[in-house]
């Protein structure tokens, strides 16, 4: 039997994983929710049809959605993650000894307790005693904060679909808001690389740099994303994400990785030239 | 309502039949399904245009339905209380329209509120009917025009006993009601037609807890924008009539400036639209109410806007609410209405439905969820952060009620000459000037320019307001009646 999951990454490019079965298929207010097996990429999970993370590659997007900014900001005590239901960002948090609180906002329920039931090595990062997980919209929950939080991690993939209030002016100006004066918010920056992809990329950049003092971009290999290549943004109000990186200080930590390293870190800020350009195209726009 | 015969939709059952039957086309229109404008078919998709065809047998046709458009039309009636129902694709103005015409001559008096749609203004330079203006109040701190009150209401029919019609709008833009079913009383009292112009009110028809709708409140024809909140396709819309009215007779009035090649993709989507309304049309605007509720709470929350509801109702001039509606009041963070509506579209990527000086309305419908309101509510929060002012230097509004002059058609069609807005002041003006939306004039054929009203233009203007109506898009020129200073 060939049993095929595809996504269509554009009208004309597709990604098929080949499934070997079906675990699970729900749909909550939010999304439709696929959970498969497959021999490539173990488990992964699909909300309306397109992979949100499988086994093989989350440790990827996980470690460097975090390490990044942990490696620079120096004393990170509070943290919001938005989005982050299936509790891999919350994993990655609790090797940090110097963190009391991280705030989980994930607006669907379902898909945090199918990721509970399906990925346990993703959701044990919610059973962190720090962890508090709440079920709301996450710029709704951002409204009410004010100087209150160091970090703030939008764990949100789709700035089209579901999430996309997370992708907006009014997000990022909510995040500054609830950051403290020496704050970072790092985000989704989606895939430059396809050409219906590349404008809301560009949008992202072009709003993030005009809410905030500091906004650069760094870059991951991810197999399950459009073209594999993703970016991320790194937003800040004070602390500069080379220039105050602080390699002694998280080598010391000890912190076993499989993507993320100190060599990495810089190298991840250096983008290709039509990245750069694209960018540069809408911080001058 | 027959809710077994609502689940019907004749004019879509029958263009899906058709379309099996895969008639070969030598008639109009010329692009034959699509096949000879691929543009087309890529930009609409191949099954919007393949059942883009012309009225014919099996499809009926709208300019004398006797078949599947007489059928949609009639379980249209039986959804909305209605003794006879019109499928209307010229958009809510040609339902407007037809209701004026229907009632009204040259020469005949009809009551009506200052702050109504220029297609009913229109309809009187088509006609040559009088104008008889009932001045709405305006809220003295909203500065948005209310509802028509009783003593007004009676005042002028009163002293227009010969007047033909009343016509109400209702609810307003911003989901004022007035009483409407004393209104209608009132006038049946005096041997007048009363008619709606229920543009903002498709909703009232489903929901026990809305506002009264026209048609059970007695009105004799109500024009019902389903394009608005009922879901169909812009354009499309009804014109409802009650018992006594003569619907032959409307039906040559619709005909003479009705096309006599109807979309039926408008057709259709009236006729789903209202299959949709019948069966979940009440849970679903329950929703919207619930949606806009909560707007509103978490607006306030915010602080420095006024998300208003129905703690306004005063029982007469704000006889009703319409809780459907999401009307914030924006000038305490000292901001106009229209730059928050700016804002919100070039910065923060969301479109409103309109902003005036002193308030923004967001249109929440059936289509909305709530992640979507979490966005509104989170720009209007972000805005207020980042662009607040103090608000002493706004313009105070206020409704500036008109002097007609000469009735509309004598002003439309008279000599007339252009002047510089300023030296307007004093003379009969013969066109419309009009903020847009919402499209309800500032000045019409027949009115006085003041200074008064000179003064708000260049004030809207100035404030980033689309003005229309002119001949002049720049509205520094005002076309005057000829012959002198009044």
């Amino acid at each position: 039997m060939e049993f095929w999951f595809n996504e269509m990454h554009t009208q004309n490019v597709q990604m098929s994983i080949r499934v070997e079965r079906q675990l699970f298929s729900g749909e909550s207010d939010f999304q439709r929710i696929d959970v498969f097996d497959s021999p490539e990429f173990g488990r992964f999970l699909a909300s309306d049809g397109s992979v949100i993370f499988s086994e093989k590659d989350e440790f990827t997007y996980d470690e460097m959605i975090v390490h990044v900014p942990m490696a620079v900001h120096p004393n990170v005590k509070r943290v919001l993650v938005i989005g982050g239901g299936d509790g891999g960002v919350a994993r990655e948090l609790s090797h940090y000894e110097e963190i009391e609180s991280i705030d989980v906002v994930e607006p669907d329920k379902l898909f945090v307790d199918v990721c509970r039931e399906f990925f346990p090595a993703n959701a044990c990062g919610l059973d962190d005693p720090r962890v508090s997980v709440y079920y709301q919209d996450g710029l709704r929950f951002l409204r009410s904060k004010q100087d209150y939080y160091d970090l703030i991690i939008n764990d949100s993939t789709d700035p089209l679909g579901h999430t996309a209030g997370l992708f907006t002016k009014e997000f990022y100006g909510s995040c500054y808001k609830a950051l403290h004066d020496d704050g970072i918010m790092v985000y989704q920056h989606g895939s430059p690389f396809y050409d219906e992809d590349e404008a809301p990329c560009r949008a992202m950049h072009k709003k993030a740099y005009r809410s905030f003092p500091i906004s650069r971009v760094y870059q991951a290999h991810i197999p399950t994303c459009p073209a594999g290549y993703w970016l991320f943004g790194f937003a800040s109000k004070k602390y500069r994400p080379l220039e105050n990186f602080d390699r002694e200080r998280w080598e010391a930590r000890g912190i076993k990785t499989w993507y993320y390293t100190a060599n990495l870190h810089v190298g991840a800020f250096m983008l290709p030239k039509y990245v750069e350009d694209l960018l540069e195209e809408e911080e001058n726009r | 309502m027959d809710l077994e015969q609502q689940k019907r939709a004749p004019i879509y059952e029958a263009l899906d039949s058709f379309r099996k039957q895969r008639v070969v086309p030598f008639d109009v229109p010329g692009h034959k399904r699509g096949r000879g404008n691929p543009e087309l078919v890529a930009l609409l998709g191949e099954k919007c245009v393949g059942i883009d065809v012309n009225s014919m047998k099996p499809l009926d046709n709208l300019c004398h339905p006797v078949s599947v458009i007489k059928a949609a039309e009639e379980l249209a009636a039986d959804a909305f209380g209605a003794a006879h129902c019109f499928f209307m694709v010229s958009g809510t103005t040609s339902s407007v329209q037809s209701m004026i015409l229907s009632v009204c001559k040259k020469g005949d008096k009809i009551i009506l509120p200052r702050n109504v749609h220029k297609s009913a203004i229109n309809a009187l330079v088509l006609c040559g009917a009088v104008p008889v203006y009932v001045d709405p109040r305006v809220d003295p701190k909203l500065g948005i025009p209310l509802g028509m009150e009783m003593d007004d209401v009676t005042a002028a029919i009163e002293e227009n006993p010969d007047a033909v019609a009343v016509l109400v709008n209702n609810p307003t833009y911003y989901g004022v009601c007035s009483n409407l079913k004393a209104i209608v009383g009132l006038a049946h009292a005096h041997g007048m037609k009363a008619l709606v112009d229920e543009a903002h009110g498709t909703h009232l028809y489903f929901g026990d807890q809305l506002p009264v709708s026209a048609m059970e409140a007695g009105a004799d024809m109500a024009a019902v924008s389903m394009h608005k909140s009922g879901g169909s396709l812009t354009q499309s819309s009804l014109l409802l009539l009650g018992p006594n009215v003569n619907a032959r007779y409307v039906d040559k009035i619709v005909n003479l400036t009705q096309t006599t090649s109807a979309s039926y993709l408008l057709m259709s989507s009236l006729d789903i639209s209202r299959r949709n309304l019948a069966l979940r049309g009440e849970a679903s605007f329950q929703r919207v109410s619930e949606m806009a509720q909560y707007a509103r709470e978490e607006i306030n929350e915010v602080g420095g806007y006024y998300a208003y509801g129905r703690e306004l109702v005063n029982g007469n001039s704000i006889y009703d609410y319409d809780v459907t509606k999401l009307s914030v009041y924006t000038r305490d963070i000292g901001l106009a209405g229209i730059e928050v509506y700016d804002l919100l579209r070039d910065e923060y990527d969301i479109q409103i439905e309109f902003g005036d000086i002193s308030n923004i309305l967001a249109y929440i419908s059936i289509g909305d969820r709530i992640q979507d309101i979490e966005r509104l509510v989170g720009a209007l929060a972000d805005i207020r952060r980042l662009y607040e002012k103090e608000p002493s230097e706004l313009f105070l509004a206020e409704y500036i009620s008109p002097i007609v002059a000469a009735t509309p058609q004598d002003a439309f069609y008279a000599d007339k000459e252009s002047l510089p807005i300023r030296e307007a002041t004093g003379r009969i003006c013969s066109e419309f000037v009009m903020c847009y939306p919402p499209g309800i004039p500032i000045l019409a054929p027949g009115e006085v320019v003041t200074k008064e009203i000179v003064d708000y233009i260049l004030y809207a203007q100035s404030k980033g307001s689309s003005m229309q109506g002119p001949e002049d898009p720049d509205i520094r020129y005002l076309n005057v009646l000829k012959g002198g200073a009044r």
